[in-house]
């Protein structure tokens, strides 16, 4: 198979059954945790669920004091490439045109190499993630094969897009096909993972809120 | 059948081009070659007067900003010596204001430029005479003066 | 009626073409070829010394673009000098004669010069039905091609329909085309694609060639000094790619002001070619430069690589559209597996059943 071929192949068939894997996965993942529903709660309502919910949505985003004492690496790594990703996916020319392709919708993008130099912190700031889960003993003991998986299927498609922004170690046509792919695996994955969270955590979130709400208390 | 000259035409309103031409893009931004060039040439001077050995640098291969070739071009300037070449289209070869430092200039049938070197040598090789060619000279040169001996 | 082997510099001196002439020539090639220009008096006396070498231009599946390029090229002199460089004795578009004629000479060609002279093709080859698609004077292009390479000194594949299939091996490939490559196996082949290839690239291929012989070639087989970079690499518009600043159409602001042609769907970056450094029309301009994308011409397969007008990093397919198919499927699939997960708990409720660890290690 030539160079172009696969990038054909990657561009077309692969990225259909990705999207459509994600897609009916991400959707069939909340009709499970829809369908499965709450325990009707009894008590009288000391507050409101919506208030409750909504507020955590927002307020959980920033860290309280005590877990940054307690894990600093973790916070401000996971801002970082949390970041980094968010300017890569959607700040990135190249990559709005994709959103634009499959929605219609576009905005404009960072130059880019703004978004190069947000891809190297993105790099770094997950190997030492990766080398801080090994030799924290804690982490280590928990850690199982799902989350190096998932480190990995995230890993691969940052670095494998500075190589193909960079055309560095193949030809161009084959480092493009190679990043492509590898976010197909990072979209077919999604689902089936923690990766889930992108989707799930503000649902998550609002649970916690609305039940703290209802009882009355802060979350 | 309607022939092109008789479909009249009027212009309704004459467009000014305002596209960036690459001249534009790239004007903005000096390259910056301009003394690396300039130490180029020196270099190659001295190493003429030392060891005799000659140098072509070929304009064509550095990037310069239109500003930067017309600076080149002033700061070289022209010696006493100026020849012109007719060989497949026009070319020029002119010693600059230093000696030594010669520019060659070469144009195609329709003058357009197609070839911008600078030499450092005693003369460019262009414009010496070819002991094959004066060989064959020679033969011509024979057949010229029994010509004219026998007519005479 | 043998042919004598005269030296290319005997033939020029002939023609009238003066040695100074032919300097000329050869420094103006080398600074295309982007080679130190101390090589142009090496390429000079080299040349003058060859024997003047014979060359056959078979033309199979093509458009006689290629042929056009090579002879709008430059000005005439330079088409002129090839031709008196070097001796094409067989060329359909350009010979005079016509026939059975035209056939002998080839013939003659090849057992005068067996193992010596240059086959220049240019045009695809079909294979389907035994090749019938495309034959002339009774042989099939399979046929000439096998017969002639054979006794060649190499091959010249000019154009991407000779180099790679080009537009006739494009979906859905009625005749079976195929490059000249797919079939000869045991020549040395250099590939100059394009569609066409840049006239003084031609050129500057078979000078390189006559010079130093076999020229570095790259993994598709082009020459080195031609193809070794990217469009994206040398585009007079790349500053404004890097700034992140793309025409959106072809009339808008960023059009106007020349902005990158990215979003346009420019295949610069993967394609190899000399066009963003030589030009075309005697370095006048190339398709970025007035404002198309580039469509990647010199690359295989470039006629089925997605459209033109999208760019390289998108998908082709209709993205929205399987995205909402497999939205409605995953709510039907998502229900029924919903209600059995509900009816689990509804029965572990009824039976007071309490959550162990295990229940939590159960999927992510």
């Amino acid at each position: 198979m030539t160079d172009v071929e696969l990038l054909l192949w990657v561009r077309g068939p692969a990225f259909d059954i990705a999207t459509v894997i994600l897609c009916a996965g991400m959707v069939i993942r909340f009709m499970e945790i829809f369908m499965l529903g709450r325990k009707a709660n009894l008590a009288e309502a000391r507050g409101s669920e919506m208030a409750g919910g909504l507020g955590t949505v927002f307020r959980r985003t920033l860290v309280d004091t005590g877990t940054f004492k307690r894990t600093p690496f973790t916070v401000v790594a996971g801002w970082l490439f949390h970041i980094g990703l968010f300017v890569i996916i959607f700040l990135f020319v190249p990559h709005i045109l994709v959103f634009e392709g499959a929605t219609g919708l576009s905005w404009p993008g960072l130059p880019s190499n703004i978004v190069d130099a947000f891809a190297v912190i993105t790099i770094v700031t997950l190997l030492a993630i990766l080398i801080h889960r090994w030799r924290d003993p804690v982490l280590r003991l928990l850690s199982e094969f799902n989350d190096y998986l998932v480190w990995l299927v995230t890993f691969t498609p940052v670095l494998t897009g500075w190589l193909a922004f960079h055309r560095v170690g193949a030809a161009p046509a084959a480092l493009i096909a190679v990043h492509i792919l590898s976010v197909e695996l990072l979209m077919v994955l999604f689902p089936f993972t923690k990766l889930s969270h992108a989707f799930t955590l503000w649902v998550a979130r609002w649970y916690n809120g609305a039940i703290a709400g209802y009882k009355g208390v802060k979350s | 059948m309607e022939k092109v000259e008789s479909i009249s035409v009027t212009i309704q309103k004459r467009m000014t081009p305002r596209c960036a031409s690459p001249d534009e893009a790239t004007s903005v931004t000096p390259t910056g070659n301009l003394i690396p060039l300039l130490h180029e040439i020196r270099h190659a001077l001295e190493r003429w007067l030392r060891e005799g050995h000659s140098h072509v640098i070929d304009l064509h291969s550095l990037p310069m900003s239109p500003d930067e070739q017309r600076q080149l071009l002033d700061l070289l300037g022209e010696g006493e010596v100026s020849a012109s070449l007719s060989a497949l289209g026009n070319s020029e070869v002119i010693e600059t204001a230093f000696a030594g430092v010669w520019r060659v200039t070469h144009y195609n049938d329709d003058d357009v430029l197609v070839g911008h070197f600078i030499e450092i040598c005693q003369a460019p090789d262009i414009l010496k005479s070819h002991p094959d060619d004066g060989r064959l000279a020679l033969k011509q040169l024979d057949d010229l003066l029994s010509s004219v001996e026998t007519t005479a | 009626m043998k042919k004598e082997g005269q030296t290319i510099g005997e033939v020029l001196r002939q023609r009238g073409i003066s040695r100074r002439s032919f300097l000329k020539f050869c420094a103006t090639t080398a600074s295309i070829m982007a080679l130190p220009p101390t090589m142009a008096p090496v390429i000079a006396a080299t040349l003058e010394k060859t024997k003047r070498p014979s060359v056959i231009w078979l033309s199979f599946q093509e458009c006689t673009g290629c042929a056009e390029s090579l002879t709008r090229s430059h000005s005439a002199t330079i088409e002129d000098l090839i031709f008196n460089v070097i001796s094409l004795d067989y060329q359909h578009t350009l010979q005079a004669c016509a026939g059975h004629f035209a056939e002998h000479i080839r013939e003659e060609v090849i057992a005068e010069h067996d193992g010596e002279f240059i086959l220049i093709v240019d045009g695809s080859i079909p294979l389907k039905d035994g090749g019938v698609y495309s034959t002339i004077a009774g042989m099939t292009n399979e046929q000439i091609l096998k017969q002639t390479a054979a006794h060649a000194a190499a091959v010249v594949s000019v154009g991407t329909c000779a180099a790679y299939g080009g537009i006739p091996k494009a979906d859905p490939n009625p005749t079976g085309a195929v490059s000249v490559a797919d079939i000869i196996k045991d020549k040395p082949i250099i590939n100059v694609p394009g569609c066409p290839p840049i006239p003084v690239v031609i050129t500057g291929v078979l000078v390189q060639y006559l010079t130093f012989g076999l020229p570095e070639l790259d993994d598709l087989g082009r020459p080195k000094a031609f193809y070794g970079h990217s469009i994206h690499d040398r585009c007079y518009r790349r500053p404004f790619y890097d700034k992140g600043l793309f025409a959106e159409t072809f009339d808008d602001e960023g059009a106007k002001k020349g902005w990158c042609l990215y979003k346009l769907g420019c295949k610069g970056p993967t394609t190899f070619n000399a066009c963003a450094t030589t030009k075309w029309n005697d370095g006048t301009s190339f398709p970025i430069e007035s404002g198309h994308p580039c469509l990647g011409c010199s690359e295989p397969d470039f006629w089925d690589a997605g459209s033109f007008y999208k760019s390289l990093s998108t998908p082709t397919g209709n993205i929205a559209e399987k995205a909402i198919y497999a939205a409605g499927a995953g709510l039907l699939a998502g229900a029924a597996i919903g209600a059995v997960h509900r009816t689990k708990k509804q029965a572990a409720v009824r039976q007071h059943r309490r959550a162990t660890i295990d229940d939590l290690g159960e999927g992510s």
